[in-house]
Order: structure tokens, then sequence, then C-alpha cells
């Protein structure tokens, strides 16, 4: 979408969703001509919501990866995603969307779904939850130490199961992420390249619920889903009942996922 | 509006920035505005994690109308960089606030803090220094023993007035959050620090430990909703503080009543206006800064588009609210696509409590008389600030007819946000951070 529709899209979207307000005459009339020539009707409230969701969505997986993200806004906007989704499940249009998607094979459908594969909480907590949802009383006032220290103390066996799981987490997330967005970058060119018809053969093998928007949002995603890919049960399940180790081990085979078709 | 009739405007920068308004490094953007309790002395801390202090000049019979100008006293870099290593993720330098600490003795005393750690800073002058030395020379090297041959008293000597910064505390490891606020207790022994989910207590003399007085962290982190993001002790009470929230509460919690304040002694929320319901509603209604007023009977909130002023005696609605850029209710959405809507916009009292201040876009700051109901909206530019020369109000037209030296909503320059300002605590001198300049305006009323 060109920088210039973005922000006639924009402009709408501030009409539309400011309800009572009489719409106001602009400054430069040709400016709404030009928007509706632009559009060709003004886009229902369906559509901008949805717009407005898929913006969210992006701006949660849009976080700095240099710096941790700011909470604050995190939660804001994945409160509006929430509101937005309850919105559109008590309209009946929920189901509408998820049977869209699953027959998309648009480059762009590709990537908002990619980006829809990661909950929105997991999102707004930037990674950290896994970590500090354990570790609250061992990881404060620790974090000087080096790694190897904070390894010693993860292993004692007051928790064995949790605590491992959450180990191998804690060695693994940011280079699990780096990874995962180089291999997003690796199948953006390689995508850009391909026809639509082999980017469909491509993912033609994964199971399309795994990218179903109210699981990803809720959280709850469960393994039982993964199995369907064989490349998937290659992995060594996580097999603890706490929903964060399961969006976490999701993402990582999704990496994995990523990093074998990128190869190939 | 009486007070700033007539204005004489400084323009100070901190030292090392590049005059043009066009380039300027992203380390000089000032992050906190902050006058001591005399007002003698303004702190600002930038974004590079530096803290510039700029001292009131004496009033001088030779020079009258240089009375009150506000040089730099003492630079000093207060955090630098860091790396966590267990998160792989960088820690700003940047400092989010300053606090003063009330003056005891000669020294002066300031808190400053970034994401994770907060220090006491000592800042006092040296005009003296000893001469005359027996054991080692003028140049600090050791004399050779067998060349003395007499015994002197090293005597105190006048120098050049030399200002030093040094760290007396660090206060660290005790936030997994960012932190947003600290704040002094009345007590002058105590102060708080609160990040997005926890606030803790400290002693001035402790450094490694802390009470946790405040938790809202969920069992479940999937179930977190609601974040912290201001705090602040009553100005006299020194058992009682307030904390702000982002679905826009104000919690009053007395520490007394036990050590986790985790239940509120009161709960101040204005019911949601249900005409003006949209997706925004609740993004625009967290607060971005809580404060008291001097007289500790009020509390003042800011949140997007309004100033609120809070009767502590009454839970259910403020007794006051100010429309600070009602115009961006029509561009919401834009604003939450390029993020302007996170912005976090603080707000000030007078010294008498009479005047609230706070800051908007295009580099306008607006003020409001609680009185007379007046308000009045400035602009801190470098075309407008020639010395002695009178700040023009300014105006945005919202459609319509644009009249001459209004300005459109569409013109405005979201870029140019003002965020932090300051009051002096006795005069009407106002400090005002504009990204990497600061603007010092004085109302002369003679």
């Amino acid at each position: 979408m060109g920088e210039e529709e973005g922000l006639h899209q924009t402009q709408l979207l501030d009409t539309m969703f400011v309800r009572g307000l009489k719409r106001k005459c602009f400054d430069g009339e040709e400016d709404i001509e030009g928007t509706l020539a632009g559009f060709k009707a003004i886009p229902s409230y369906n559509l901008q919501r949805q717009s407005l969701l898929d913006m969210s969505l992006v701006k949660l997986q849009l976080c700095h990866m240099l710096v941790e993200p700011n909470l604050c806004r995190s939660v804001l906007i994945a409160n509006t995603v929430r509101q937005i989704q309850e919105e559109m499940t008590q309209d009946g249009t929920w189901q509408m969307i998820n049977t869209q998607s699953a027959g998309q094979t648009s480059l762009d459908r590709l990537v908002s779904t990619d980006i829809l594969c990661r909950s929105s909480k997991e999102q707004a907590e930037g990674k950290l939850v896994p970590v500090y949802s354990t570790f609250t009383k061992d990881c404060e006032g620790t974090q000087s130490q080096d790694n190897s220290e904070i390894m010693s103390t993860v292993t004692s066996p007051q928790a064995p199961r949790n605590l491992q799981s959450n180990m191998w987490e804690m060695e693994n997330p940011q280079e699990n992420r780096g990874n995962f967005q180089k291999s997003l970058d690796q199948i953006f060119e390689t995508l850009e390249n391909k026809s639509p018809n082999t980017v469909e053969d491509l993912f033609s093998e994964v199971d399309n619920s795994y990218y179903d928007l109210d699981t990803v949002l809720t959280g709850m995603m469960s393994n039982t889903k993964m199995g369907h890919c064989d490349v998937l049960e290659t992995f060594p399940s996580q097999t603890t009942a706490n929903s964060n180790s399961n969006c976490k081990s999701d993402l990582n085979e999704l990496d994995h996922i990523v990093e074998i078709l990128v190869e190939s | 509006m009486k007070c700033f009739s007539r204005y004489l405007p400084y323009i100070f920068r901190p030292p090392n920035t590049i005059l043009s308004c066009s380039c300027h490094t992203e380390a000089d953007i000032i992050s906190t505005v902050e006058f001591n309790h005399t007002g003698e002395l303004l702190a600002t801390g930038d974004k590079g994690g530096r803290v510039v202090i700029f001292q009131r000049e004496q009033e001088s019979k030779n020079q009258p109308h240089r009375r009150g100008e506000y040089n730099v006293y003492s630079t000093f870099q207060s955090h630098e960089p860091e790396f966590d290593y267990l998160k792989s993720l960088e820690i700003e330098e940047k400092i989010n606030k300053i606090r003063w600490l009330p003056q005891q003795n000669a020294a002066y005393f300031l808190l400053s803090t970034n994401d994770k750690t907060v220090k006491l800073w000592k800042v006092s002058e040296r005009d003296k220094r000893p001469e005359g030395y027996n054991l080692k020379d003028e140049d600090g090297r050791l004399r050779d023993p067998s060349m003395i041959t007499m015994l002197r008293v090293p005597v105190l000597r006048p120098m050049d007035l030399m200002v030093e910064a040094t760290p007396r505390r660090v206060f660290a490891n005790a936030h997994t959050y960012h932190i947003n606020s600290i704040s002094v207790n009345s007590d002058y022994e105590t102060y708080m620090s609160a990040d997005d989910l926890r606030i803790n207590l400290w002693n001035f003399e402790i450094t490694n430990q802390s009470f946790n007085i405040v938790d809202i962290k969920p069992a479940n982190m999937e179930e977190l909703t609601e974040v912290i993001t201001a705090a602040e002790f009553h100005p006299h009470h020194c058992n009682t503080f307030v904390y702000s929230s982002s679905k826009g509460t104000i919690r009053l919690c007395d520490m007394r009543a036990s050590a986790l304040c985790d239940r509120h002694s009161k709960f101040f929320e204005e019911p949601e206006d249900p005409s003006n319901r949209s997706f925004f509603s609740e993004i625009i209604s967290s607060i971005s800064d809580v404060k008291f007023s001097h007289s500790g009977r009020y509390i003042m909130t800011r949140d997007y588009l309004t100033v609120k002023v809070w009767d502590l005696n009454m839970e259910n609605r403020p007794i006051e609210t100010y429309q600070v850029h009602d115009y961006l209710r029509s561009k919401l959405c834009s604003l939450y696509e390029n993020d302007c809507i996170f912005d976090k916009f603080e707000c000030v009292w007078n010294g008498s409590d009479s005047v609230i201040m706070t800051g908007s876009y295009n580099n306008f700051f607006r003020m409001f008389d609680r009185n007379t109901k007046r308000d009045v909206t400035l602009e801190a530019s470098r075309e407008n600030s020639k010395p002695r020369a009178i700040l023009k109000p300014r105006k945005v037209c919202v459609g319509g007819k644009r009249r001459k030296d209004e300005i459109s909503v569409d013109s405005l320059d979201f870029s140019k946000k003002i965020l932090h300002t300051a009051w002096h605590p006795s005069e009407n001198i106002i400090a005002v951070a504009a990204t990497n300049n600061l603007y010092i305006f004085q109302d002369k009323v003679n």
C-alpha cells in the first residue's frame, strides 16, 4: 500500500471511528474528492474495523528488537485487539474472517498470517513472559549475574519440570527471535521471486488451523494442532500445561518450519 | 489572563547540542525537567543520560535586567547505557525522572532514574583548596623526604568555583519493568520508585533492600490488562500516596493499613461517557501523569485529551476537566497509527495551585486558570522568543474559515511535542522542554 493511500485510509478511518461526530469539511474540498476517487466507495465499518485490527497486530509485532518494548503501549494495543475481537465475535463476523483466510494465497495475506501466528500476549511481553512468570523471585535482583550463575540457580530440585522447560526457553528466546526475524526476511526475499502457485505449494502442508486468529489471540494453542505436519513431529514437544510454554514451543516449531522451507 | 501578560523568554540549550533546529542528536532530547524546592536550581535530564543543572543568578544592582537568568551550573553523566545479558536487551540511559531532595546543608541532592536504576547525586561547590602540603608539591608529586627541612601547616586558598557531582547511592536491581516515576516522601527519609507493575519503597541510606508496597502483576501474565503509569507521595502525609493506571483510574493508598498496599483506600474513576465511546476510548483514558497540588487537597491527572482536577474527598468524578486539544478527537485513528496516541504528557501546578499547565503538539503548551476559568495556548519556538518579547496566544482552528494567525489542525507538527514542563515553586517562571531545547519564560510585571 502506498504511503499516500495509507494516509487517506486512516483519514477515513478517523471519521468512521468517532461515533456521533458530524463529518466536518476539510480545508480543501478537493481532498475529499481525491480520497473518494481513490477508493471508489467509503469502506464499510467492518472493513475499517478489520483494518484497525490488522494495524494493531502489526504494531504488536513491530517491537524494537534492541530495547525492551514499552509494556504500557503493548497492553493498550492488546486490549484494543481484544475489544475488536469481542465485537467481531458478537457480530458473527469472526467466523467469516476465518474461512476467508484459509483460502488466501496472495503474498500480502501470507505476510499477515505469519504475523498473526504469534499470540498477542507473547508480543505484548516481548518474550519476557515465560521467564518471569516462573522466575519472579529468582530473577529479580540477579540481573547483573552471568547466565551461567542463573543456570545453576535454576537447576535446583524444587520445581524441576517447569524450571527446566523455562530454562530451555531462556537459553534460546532471543536467538530464536533473531532467527525467526532473519528467516522471515529470507522468506520475504524468496517469495518475492516466486509465483503465487509455488508459494501455495510451499505452505500447503501446513495446517491452516494453526493460523486460526481466535486461538492465537486467546493464547491457547494446543499441541494437537501442530501434529499435522511431519516436520513438526520431529521436535520434542513441550508437555507442560503452562500455556505460555505452548506458545513458546509453537513459535520455535514455526521457526524450524521457516528454516527448512527457506533452505529448500 | 493576568499573569504572563508580558514575558521575558530565554532560550537555553544543554551544552553540545547543534543549534539549528533541523539537525540535533537524539541524545540531546530532554526527557525530564524539575525545579528544586526553592526554585534556585533547575535540572534537566536527557535521552543520553546526562543531567544539566541551571542556577538562577543572584540579583545585582549593576545589571538589574539580568535578575533571575538561569545559567548552567553543573553537567554530569548520570546514567550509562547498559546491556541486560539475561534478556539480550539494551537498557536505555535516558533519564526518565529527576526529583530534588530538600536542601539540608550546603550541598544539593537529587534523585535521577532511568528504566532500571535510581541514583542519588550530590552536587556541591568547591571554592577553596588546600595548599602547602609537606610531603607532596603543588603538582601532587611526592617530594624527596631528605629535601624537607621544615614543617608547615597547609592553608586553604580560594580557587575558581568548581561544582562537582558525585553519585552517593545507587539503587539497582529492584525493578523488572521500566521505572516511570520516583517520588520523595515528606519524611525525607524514604522515597518510592514505580514501574509498570510494581512500586517499591526505599530508604535513602539502604541500597541493597527495598520494600515492595504495590504489586499488580497477575499470576498469569496473559491476564494483564492494566499497568501503573505514574505514582506520587502526598506532599504532607508521609503515609499516603497515589498511583494512576492505564485504564484511567487513580488509587490512593495508606501505608499504615498494610505492608502491601494492593488494596486501595480510595479509588478515583470517572464513569465513561457512552456517547464518546470508540475503540480508542481506553487508550485516551490512560493517565500519563498524576500530581498532588501543593496544598495536598487535590490531585491533577493528565490523559491524552484532557487534564482533570480531583478532590481527594470525592472519588466518583473529577471536580474540574479541561480540554487540552479536543480537536484531536476526530484524528485518533491517525494518531494511533503514528503512535502519537501513546505520548505521555506531564502536567504541573503553579505555586499557589491556581493555574495548571500542560503541553501539546506543534510546540504548544496550555495554561488553565482554575479561578477565572480562562485558558491560553502558547508556543515555545525560536521565532516567537526574542528576549523581552511578549508571547502571543495561539489558536488552533477546527475547520471552516481559518482566520489569520490561526493554525489549522492538519498543519500541526506532531513531531514537535511538549511532554515536559516545570513551574517555579513560588514565582511565575516556567521551564518548557521542546525536544532538545529548553525554554525558560518569566513573567515580569513591573
